[in-house]
């Protein structure tokens, strides 16, 4: 039996005319690709130190060279291939946070929103209780017990970051659970499982691709901050909020070595969120078809 | 024998309310038994409590309810819907929105067929498009890879007829199939459904309130009002001979050609289905009927005016026919 399906050739093009689509998609698809290929397209070895040649400008700058486009930090290291591992870090923790929280804010959403009674009401507790945790102070309080590690790090973002998942998971849920394909589901003899999964859940996908840009976004920024603050990824790995950290006894010197972090996260987080934005208009739209 | 479906007394409650007040009816193999009524009277909450699917909240309480000889009433969720889809399969209201939105009307189809009967992906697909041809559906196998929104309510209903045939069920349950349909599609799915029927010997419990689609393809009639069944006959009697006030006033509200001559008002019953108080006695329509006499605000008599016609009514059986003489 052969089965032709449709394309959908419109939504391909509604989001290739978003301006905002197109940016942040790049951005994101760039650094992603990058970090990927790191060990394959950094000049040096990210971690080498050269102590002879120490803060050196960019190459485009007074007194840069040519061997080091970006530059040395202030033991010698290659800016750029530190750069690059630094994407990586990013990308690893934006990525790795989002999937923990999603999975659980989803798993909770869903439940309070279809079980409700009972279960909603524990549910909401859980979202009201992680709300009131600031995220700094249990970084500080596990960097304190554990000392801090790149691990630690994701975990504690995975494990706080799930609450708006949790709270759209839950709404749309609702609205979803009374609609009439969910009863022809169970007249169709469906398990609770399988209500779950192919009913409810492909039909919220849409707006938790919406949030979990915002959380990649948002985990990317609290990494920076927290490595910043030193509760996070521990040196020498080449985390930017650790390079804008390590940098800022220089910055009034050597005002680039705060600048290139500080641009490359800035750029990373706009493209997340663009793409996040660009998302919610383009699927918004399409969920009132 | 006993019949495919036999429910006695039935009362399904939500909370303080009453929502079916005794509603007993019976589906034969290879019968159409159509279940009419005004809205709000408890037609599609008898059809959910046949499933076991009332909404959170609701009751249900029966002296019998059995299907194919087995009682129903104390089946495990687990049991029931292995039953429902497989040999007992619904057919719900809405057309246009019961179809998941976010996956293939093949990947729908097939679902129903691999889990209840643990058929391969190859299996299922024939058989789904084996059965949309038989709905009437062309080029079924571009049709299995499309999305819900690509169909037209037609098709769309369609597709959930087929997919309640899926595993060849003993009856099947339709809630107003045909009721957000144009006339000539529906027309076509209402002889579709005869066609099926008489090919598989299905028992198919329709619900409706157009008397049209009655007369057309039920063997046997029962009407509904305030969540109780106050008359029961085969359809042709029923139509020849009325016996409830409240049928009869259903009837004049159809236009007959021929009958009824043009610029002459049609029939209609004042005010609406009340709702029900707990522990209300007596006929729950005599406040709009225009035989209400003192006996009304007390038990009511089930009257039989035939050998398999039941009226819940304290006029005496067969006065419609004194009346028009």
């Amino acid at each position: 039996m052969s089965v032709t399906v449709v394309p959908g050739t419109g939504a391909a093009r509604r989001l290739l005319r978003n301006i905002g689509f197109v940016v942040g998609a790049t951005i994101v698809g760039v650094t992603l690709i990058v970090a990927i290929l790191a060990p394959w397209i950094t000049p040096y070895d990210p971690f080498a130190v050269d102590l002879v040649h120490r803060l050196v400008p960019p190459s485009f700058m007074e007194d840069g060279t040519p061997a080091n486009f970006l530059g040395t930090d202030q033991l010698g290291r290659d800016y750029l291939s530190r750069l690059i591992y630094g994407a990586r870090i990013s990308m690893i923790i934006g990525i790795a946070t989002v999937i923990t929280s999603g999975i659980i804010g989803t798993t909770l959403g869903i439940l309070g929103g279809f079980y409700g009674g009972r279960m909603d009401d524990v549910v909401m507790f859980l979202i009201t209780a992680r709300l009131s945790i600031p995220v700094v102070l249990v970084a500080l309080a596990v960097a304190g017990l554990l000392g801090s590690s790149f691990i630690l790090v994701i975990l504690v973002l995975g494990l706080l970051l799930w609450d708006r998942f949790a709270v759209v998971a839950r709404s749309t849920t609702m609205q979803i659970r009374t609609l009439d394909y969910v009863s022809a589901a169970w007249c169709a003899g469906s398990s609770q499982a399988s209500v779950l999964l192919r009913e409810i859940l492909p039909n919220i996908a849409t707006h938790l691709a919406v949030v979990a840009t915002l959380e990649m976004a948002l985990a990317i920024l609290l990494e920076a901050a927290l490595s910043f603050l030193g509760l996070g990824v521990p040196a020498p790995l080449p985390s930017w909020g650790l390079m804008i950290a390590e940098a800022k006894e220089y910055m009034f010197f050597t005002p680039w070595v705060i600048l290139v972090p500080g641009i490359a996260l800035f750029v990373l987080v706009l493209g997340v969120n663009l793409l996040g934005d660009a998302l919610r208009d383009l699927l918004g739209t399409d969920l009132n078809r | 024998m006993s019949a495919l479906l036999d429910v006695r007394n039935l009362r399904v409650t939500f909370g303080g309310t009453a929502a079916v007040r005794g509603a007993s009816l019976t589906v034969e193999k290879g019968e159409t038994h159509c279940l009419v009524g005004e809205s709000g009277c408890g037609k599609s909450v008898t059809a959910l409590a046949l499933m076991g699917l009332l909404a959170r909240g609701g009751k249900r309480e029966a002296d019998a309810l059995s299907f194919a000889g087995q009682d129903i009433r104390n089946l495990g969720e687990r049991d029931m819907s292995r039953l429902r889809g497989d040999r007992m399969a619904m057919i719900v209201q809405e057309p246009m929105t019961s179809l998941n939105p976010a996956d293939t009307v093949g990947s729908q189809l097939t679902e129903v067929l691999r889990r209840h009967r643990g058929a391969s992906r190859a299996q299922a697909v024939d058989r789904a498009a084996e059965l949309l041809g038989r709905v009437g559906i062309t080029a079924p196998g571009l049709r299995l890879g499309q999305y819900p929104h690509q169909l037209s309510g037609g098709l769309r209903q369609r597709v959930m007829i087929a997919m309640a045939l899926m595993c060849d069920p003993e009856l099947l349950i339709a809630d107003e199939p045909t009721t957000a349909l144009d006339v000539t599609v529906q027309a076509q799915i209402l002889r579709l459904l005869a066609e099926l029927q008489a090919e598989f010997g299905l028992g198919i419990l329709l619900i409706t309130h157009d008397l049209g689609v009655v007369a057309r393809i039920a063997d046997r009639v029962s009407v509904m009002y305030a969540g109780e069944v106050v008359e029961s006959a085969p359809t042709a009697e029923l139509f020849a001979a009325p016996q409830h006030p409240y049928t009869r006033g259903l009837l004049t509200c159809v236009p007959v050609p021929g009958k009824v001559k043009r610029g002459e008002p049609l029939g209609s019953i004042p005010g609406v289905v009340p709702r029900i108080p707990p522990g209300f006695v007596g006929c729950s329509f005599r406040d709009r009927c225009a035989y209400a006499h003192a006996a009304c605000k007390h038990d009511i008599p089930r009257q039989h005016a035939g050998p398999d016609h039941e009226a819940l009514c304290t006029l005496p059986p067969g006065w419609t026919d004194r009346a028009a003489a």
